[in-house]
């Protein structure tokens, strides 16, 4: 049956996520905007012991994850939601908090048992921790399929040799706490796709280095790395799936993952939207203007029609990201509405803080609020976890019927 | 518990509604649109679906089925994926009907709805849009005034759907500048009712539709829907926004659908369109909204199975579905290229019935 409505225990879940977004993440928002690379610890320590103590802060985690006793059955929709919460905080706060990120979302989703209890187990104590998923090369990053790192095996062990680039949270995985990178590379780079596996690299792997940590428009709380592998071994069973190359499959394994992380970044750009229409709705009502919903077009300011379509536009993006993530809980294949709540989601939310800093005119450009930050954090949305662009292609793939190699 | 998952009835009626609208509606479509009447087999297939008998009450001689605002939006959007146009005339009785079930006195339910549970079509309607630029819901000048024995109503109404077909029609009007929208009752034939020749629009062109002028129409003092209680405008005007909601999914569908196929077949420097970028992306934008506007009709539906009156979540929905509409419809035309501005294909029909759809208001109800 149809319903639009969380449980009342999640309902009641969301509000405590809400409270850390609102108490916690928005009073250093901007600090650690304006002081780009260096860390919140406290934030750090206090969000994983809370974790330790729910066991529900860990995206990568999500294996073991049944926050609010809401089970699998509604696992996807309970993270797209808590992660909206946290991303209304603060985006750049949101993607540093230690947990084991996308190549925690890798082990799950394509690691055996075994796998994800040795590399995912220390994330339920100890000191914090981070994950973190290298795809991205200098030479290619929409195109995952042309990476040329690779990894080739000698006895018992991978060795691994390339260069990734924009890997999330890089640094903290590989050097600042005992954390592990997954790593995209390539068995045989004449098998294609179907060459292309991912592998557990562990934080301070000798031949792993972080050689740089990039200045971003937005997000500057999370650390974004470039980290090369100069003949970094790690044993053969870090491996996720099978080392046997099936030219059928593909990449079909790895491609996976996006399936879950697609709704989720939807899910950061809502957060981050609804930032800037609540800030926008609040500012309007302290100035004495009510949006007059109902009103035709020759009653309406041009402000009110703004801010209805900003309204509707977020709304449109988050009844698509739920349904990603519902068909997903309901183990339905959802690349197509996946990438469908991305695309949507990421323009729209790209577009909505823009017209916001435009509704508030020169107040909505200065520091001296957060809306000029909600933009630049917004915009990373509408790029990373596929482009905009990617996520088109693949809606345009799936509607049509046709393969990569008939549209490209 | 969120859930995107239709009962099995509602599954049951969408695939009814679906098969209709592929088998009958849309091979109509576009003779009907040229000027043609509608065909007697049609309305007597779409009789047997029962589209307004099946959710009236068994005391009246329907099906009894219980009536929900999600169940509606499907049905509506499947009906408008055959044809817009067929969709709102075939309906249309709902105008009359569904508000009565709901808010009517149980004098007015007796009287008015036993010949909606015939096998025959039996038109209704009500009047709701009036001829300004500048109406809207909130600023209705149609009024009734209440004398000793009865009401008076002055106004101007437009696009009434089958005024000229219907025993009686359902009029909005304000009571008083205080006061919320009601509803009336009131007969065809009633003194000071003047009903114009149909209007010649640009599109929805299989439904027939009039101008309604009240000139000190005077109607029984029971004429008013649901007595002196009254109704929820509100709720009603909802469930006309829903209904418009869905119908642009459905109308946006049948283009989407339409122009995919075409640009699947129609090569262009060796290789179909749609394996270049610039139609492929229209193609996955176009699907995108079609989802979206489905999406906001269901939660707006939703809201008004609760019992709310849903008046934010409808008028967002269509806000967005005007616009979303418009586009998709638009961009169908324009996948076709200068095929898709001949009348052959159904797509340029398709962006006039959208540019009808997003202004108007009360054409169809869930």
């Amino acid at each position: 049956m149809i319903d639009f409505e969380f449980e009342p225990q999640v309902i009641e879940r969301l509000k405590l996520y809400h409270t850390i977004a609102e108490q916690m993440m928005r009073p250093i928002s901007r600090e650690y905007d304006e002081r780009e690379h260096e860390k919140p610890w406290q934030f750090f320590e206090t969000m994983w012991s809370a974790a330790g103590a729910a066991a529900e802060f860990q995206p990568g985690g999500r294996e073991k994850k049944e926050g609010a006793g809401v089970g699998a059955r509604a696992r996807n929709l309970y993270t797209i939601a808590t992660t909206e919460e946290l991303t209304w905080g603060d985006a750049g706060l949101f993607l540093s908090i230690p947990n084991a990120g996308l190549g925690g979302a890798a082990i799950a989703a394509a690691g055996t048992p075994e796998q994800k209890q040795r590399f995912l187990g220390p994330f339920r104590g100890g000191k914090p921790k981070w994950g973190a998923m290298a795809i991205t090369e200098p030479g290619c990053g929409s195109d995952s399929a042309a990476i040329t790192t690779t990894a080739v095996r000698d006895g018992d062990e991978w060795v691994i040799n390339g260069t990734k680039i924009f890997c999330t949270s890089g640094q903290m995985a590989a050097e600042k706490s005992e954390g592990f990178i997954v790593v995209w590379a390539t068995l045989d780079k004449s098998a294609g796709r179907a060459g292309i596996k991912s592998f557990v690299v562990p934080h301070g792997t000798p031949g792993m280095t972080v050689v740089r940590v990039e200045n971003k428009l937005g997000i500057r709380a999370s650390d974004t790395a470039m980290i090369v592998f100069d003949n970094c071994r790690v044993p053969f069973d870090h491996i996720l799936g099978s080392p046997e190359i099936n030219r059928e499959r593909g990449f079909k394994d790895v491609m996976a993952t996006f399936d879950a992380t697609r709704p989720i970044v939807a899910a950061m750009a809502i957060g981050v939207g609804r930032a800037a229409l609540d800030f926008v709705r609040d500012f309007l009502n302290q100035q004495k203007i009510a949006i007059r919903y109902g009103a035709g077009l020759y009653r309406l300011t041009a402000a009110e029609r703004d801010f209805i379509e900003m309204e509707v536009q977020l709304k449109a993006a988050r009844l698509l990201t739920w349904r990603a993530a519902w068909m997903l809980d309901a183990g339905r294949q959802n690349s197509l509405e996946a990438s469908m709540a991305k695309a949507k989601a990421g323009l729209a939310v790209t577009q909505i803080t823009q017209k916001a800093i435009e509704l508030l005119g020169p107040l909505g450009y200065s520091r001296r609020m957060l809306l000029e930050k909600w933009m630049r954090d917004a915009k990373i949305n509408d790029i990373f976890e596929g482009t905009q662009q990617i996520n088109l292609l693949i809606v345009a793939r799936r509607i049509l019927g046709y393969s990569s190699r008939e549209l490209s | 518990m969120i859930s995107f998952e239709p009962t099995e009835e509602q599954q049951m009626i969408r695939d009814t509604a679906a098969a209709f609208a592929r088998n009958e509606l849309r091979p109509a479509a576009r003779a009907v649109d040229e000027g043609e009447t509608i065909p007697d087999g049609l309305i007597a297939a779409a009789s047997k679906l029962g589209l307004v008998r099946a959710w009236l009450p068994e005391e009246h001689g329907g099906d009894g089925l219980m009536r929900s605002a999600l169940t509606g939006a499907m049905l509506m959007e499947e009906l408008a994926y055959g044809d817009l146009a067929l969709a709102a005339h075939l309906t249309a009785p709902r105008l009359f009907a569904f508000p009565i079930i709901e808010m009517g006195t149980s004098a007015q339910r007796s009287r008015y709805l036993k010949p909606f549970a015939s096998g025959n079509f039996v038109a209704g309607s009500s009047a709701l849009v009036e001829p300004r630029y500048d109406f809207d819901l909130q600023t209705i000048a149609t009024t009734a005034r209440q004398e000793r024995d009865g009401w008076i109503l002055d106004g101007e109404k437009c696009i009434v759907p089958l005024a000229g077909e219907s025993e009686s029609i359902l009029i909005y009007a304000r009571r008083g500048e205080e006061d919320g929208v009601s509803g009336f009752i009131v007969p065809r034939e009633a003194a000071g009712v003047l009903i114009s020749e149909p209007e010649k629009n640009m599109g929805l062109k299989g439904l027939k539709t009039y101008e309604v002028k009240l000139a000190g129409c005077r109607i029984a003092a029971d004429a008013q829907l649901g007595g002196d209680a009254g109704i929820n405008f509100a709720r009603i005007a909802s469930q006309m926004r829903v209904a418009a909601v869905a119908m642009a999914a459905g109308l946006a569908r049948a283009a989407f659908e339409y122009a995919r196929d075409y640009a699947k077949e129609r090569r262009a420097f060796g290789a179909p369109i749609a394996t270049r970028q610039a139609i492929a992306f229209m193609l996955a934008e176009m699907a995108i909204e079609v989802d979206a506007m489905r999406l906001l009709a269901w939660e707006a539906a939703w809201h008004l199975d609760r019992g709310e009156d849903a008046a934010k979540e409808s008028y967002l929905a269509k806000h967005y579905a005007s616009a979303s509409a418009l586009k998709v419809t638009d961009n169908a035309v324009q996948v076709l290229g200068g095929h898709g501005y001949i009348r052959e294909h159904p797509v340029e029909m398709w962006l006039r019935n959208a540019r009808g759809l997003a202004i108007m208001e009360g054409l169809a109800i869930v």
